[in-house]
């Protein structure tokens, strides 16, 4: 069997999560023994327009990505959506809860009106395209990453879970954020990342997305027991959760 | 020399972000010379606002992958000198310590992966595995340790959630500190073999001057090879106190050209640079011995004007902060660590923050509403302050290297590019391009 060829897009975004998969260090080694990677503008010199797996990073934000990323589409067999801003928008979906025009004015000033100054509301790769795999996180994990290429490798389920972080929260022993007076959204966000933030003192603030169905009457409980409101709670969702669907 | 010759390279490879280069010689006459960059405006700073203070840090550390450290530390200095904070010794050497290790990551994957695969020929790290495993091996290794040590002080390699205004969430045990020191120690030799090897290829950095200003941090007091605290100092006003960091919208300039739709920086002259070269051109004599031996091996000296040079003075960093990290280590086992906890209100004020990323100095400005709340945000970013040295460079190096043919300019205005190891997602300001078709 020919190796399965793989290519890497990006689009408006910061590009760690391209770097979590370079940072993936000596397993890299591995993991390119076993596809044949065929584009990568960050790292590589070469491109190409066939390929298997499109690995899409970063959120879509004028029309003519949109053109660039459903040609990507139309030519691959499977989309992975690379991390928070292209599974679900990431913090580039805080834009969309101004208006344009203003933002630009804010942004550019007098030259705001420039012509070629193009934005247009935020989305997810998802919005636009049919997606087969998100990949959460801001960033993303780099072992989740490595997981869902083998799996994919082995026409298997990719393991994303679908509970949330307090679930790893309390698997690592650690002290709620709300009794240190913190708002903390690990009750409604995906896990996967072992709660990473939480066990460094750092409350979740959603990086991952919510999950599937979020417990929002368990979290709006959690807030009444702190003496916070579910207004209090909406604030902390803003970062990655602007325009997702999900309010309580 | 070739009469014709038209260059396009639409989104140039092997840097962070999406640039162009285009250039069209007719008749041996050059039409046109241009560094462009489409990248697409992401508007952090009008999307912070309404945000509070604490949550600042999380929103601009995504600003870039790559230096996210040094956001969240920009911005967090900036919100703390709005606030009045002041943060004890120990936080601000924990600090240092996790800023110096974005620094080795950064610049060892700059010229580890991006840069040396021009030097050896190659198209990519990929092949190179096959060509030299030995030295790749040593990179990536590099690479892994400066990752493993930001994720010790910072929470993770990127986008840090140990940074708080006014202290830290989390420090590391002392056992931490002194297994990263060991590691540190042991990583020297290797970081050597790579420079050497670096060396043995260094003859293919074009021979390319042009003299220009040079902007970078500068600490007095006590002297430092700085890439935190101070204030802000050129070659062109060595002689002068260093401009407070409050003050940096004086010296960055930024304006818009009908030339290039990107925002360009001036202060004295009509472009400046800013990175490893602009820091070392302006601090090198305070580099660490080791970092004094690395650009002893490759004849770097002050007042280089060779932009390509700007991964040289990298590779010396690295050297001065694995070297400089171990006795800031010393220093704070000697002290003992303990757990502190910052006390914070939120009032009303504007503050600056300015640190040098790997790629050159930072700055952020932030103004807050008395309940604590963004009303207005300034952010300038290295590479935007590049871009008019770029295009400068261009314009030199044009007429200076056509005899090269089509295929050999190319190769050299992207290896140009490079060496600036432009950042281009960090996009705060930039603006969209029409393509050239």
């Amino acid at each position: 069997m020919s190796k399965p060829r793989v290519a890497i897009f990006d689009f408006a975004c910061c590009e760690g999560c391209q770097l979590q998969i370079v940072n993936l260090e000596e397993e890299i080694l591995d993991l390119i023994n076993l596809v044949d990677v065929v584009e990568w503008r960050e790292a590589m010199s070469e491109q190409s327009s066939e390929y298997d797996i499109a690995v899409i990073e970063g959120s879509i934000t004028r029309p003519e990505d949109e053109t660039r990323l459903k040609t990507i589409r139309s030519r691959a067999k499977v989309v992975i959506a690379l991390g928070a801003c292209a599974a679900i928008g990431g913090v580039n979906k805080m834009k969309n809860n101004f208006d344009l025009e203003e933002v630009k004015q804010c942004v550019y000033g007098k030259d705001a009106t420039m012509p070629h100054l193009n934005t247009a509301m935020t989305k997810a790769v998802g919005e636009v395209v049919p997606v087969d795999v998100c990949i959460p996180g801001c960033p993303i994990d780099r072992k989740e990453f490595g997981a869902v290429i083998r799996a994919l490798l082995l026409d298997k389920k990719p393991p994303i879970p679908d509970y949330p972080v307090c679930v790893e929260c309390k698997a690592n022993e650690n002290i709620c954020r709300y009794e240190y007076n913190e708002i903390c959204l690990g009750p409604i966000i995906r896990a996967g990342c072992g709660a990473r933030c939480p066990t460094n003192k750092f409350r979740c603030f959603g990086c991952r997305g919510y999950v599937d169905n979020p417990n929002v009457q368990a979290a709006a409980e959690v807030m009444e027991k702190y003496g916070l409101t579910v207004e209090d709670l909406k604030q902390k969702m803003i970062l990655f959760g602007s325009k997702q669907g999900y309010t309580l | 020399m070739s009469a014709n010759i038209h260059i396009h390279v639409h989104h140039i490879t092997r840097v962070e972000g999406h640039g162009n280069i285009v250039v069209n010689i007719r008749n041996g006459t050059i039409e046109q010379c241009q560094w462009q960059v489409p990248e697409a405006p992401r508007f952090f700073e009008a999307m912070v606002r309404g945000r509070r203070y604490d949550d600042i840090q999380t929103i601009v550390s995504r600003i870039c992958g790559i230096c996210s450290i040094t956001h969240s530390l920009a911005s967090t200095k900036a919100v703390e000198d709005a606030l009045g904070l002041h943060v004890s010794e120990q936080t601000d050497m924990l600090r240092i310590l996790m800023h110096y290790s974005e620094q080795m990551q950064s610049h060892t994957l700059h010229v580890g992966y991006l840069v040396a695969p021009d030097l050896f020929g190659e198209k990519s790290v990929i092949p190179l595995v096959a060509k030299a495993p030995d030295i790749v091996k040593k990179i990536i290794k590099a690479h892994r340790i400066a990752n493993q040590w930001s994720d010790l002080l910072a929470g993770r390699t990127t986008h840090p959630v140990t940074l708080t205004p006014g202290g830290m969430t989390k420090i590391p045990t002392e056992k931490e500190l002194k297994d990263l020191q060991k590691t540190l120690k042991e990583a020297i030799p290797d970081l050597l073999a790579v420079c050497e090897a670096v060396l043995s290829v260094a003859d293919r950095l074009p021979s390319f001057e042009r003299p220009t200003e040079y902007i970078s941090l500068r600490q007095d007091n006590p002297p430092t090879y700085t890439f935190y605290h101070g204030g802000i100092t050129s070659n062109d006003c060595i002689d002068q106190p260093p401009v407070p960091v409050q003050q940096w919208e004086s010296v960055a300039n930024e304006y818009v050209t009908p030339q290039s739709t990107a925002k360009w920086c001036r202060w004295h002259r009509d472009s400046y640079a800013v990175g490893a070269l602009a820091r070392f051109n302006n601090n090198g004599h305070l580099l660490s011995p080791l970092g004094q031996k690395v650009t002893q091996m490759f004849g770097l000296k002050k007042g280089c004007c060779n932009p390509f040079m700007n991964s040289i003075a990298q590779l010396a960093e690295v050297a001065h902060v694995v070297e400089t990290a171990i006795e800031l280590i010393d220093k704070l086992l000697t002290k003992g660590l303990r757990e502190e906890k910052g006390k914070v209100s939120p009032k009303a004020g504007r503050g600056s923050g300015c640190v040098e990323a790997p790629r050159g100095i930072l700055f952020h400005t932030y103004e807050f509403n008395k309940k604590g709340e963004c009303i207005a945000a300034n952010i300038c970013i290295p590479t935007n302050q590049n871009h008019a040295n770029i295009q400068k460079d261009f314009e030199k190096f044009v007429p200076e290297f056509m005899h090269l043919g089509e295929e050999g300019l190319r190769q050299g205005l992207e290896m140009l590019v490079r060496s600036y190891d432009p950042c281009i997602s960090c996009s705060t300001h930039m603006l969209n391009v029409q393509f050239v078709k």
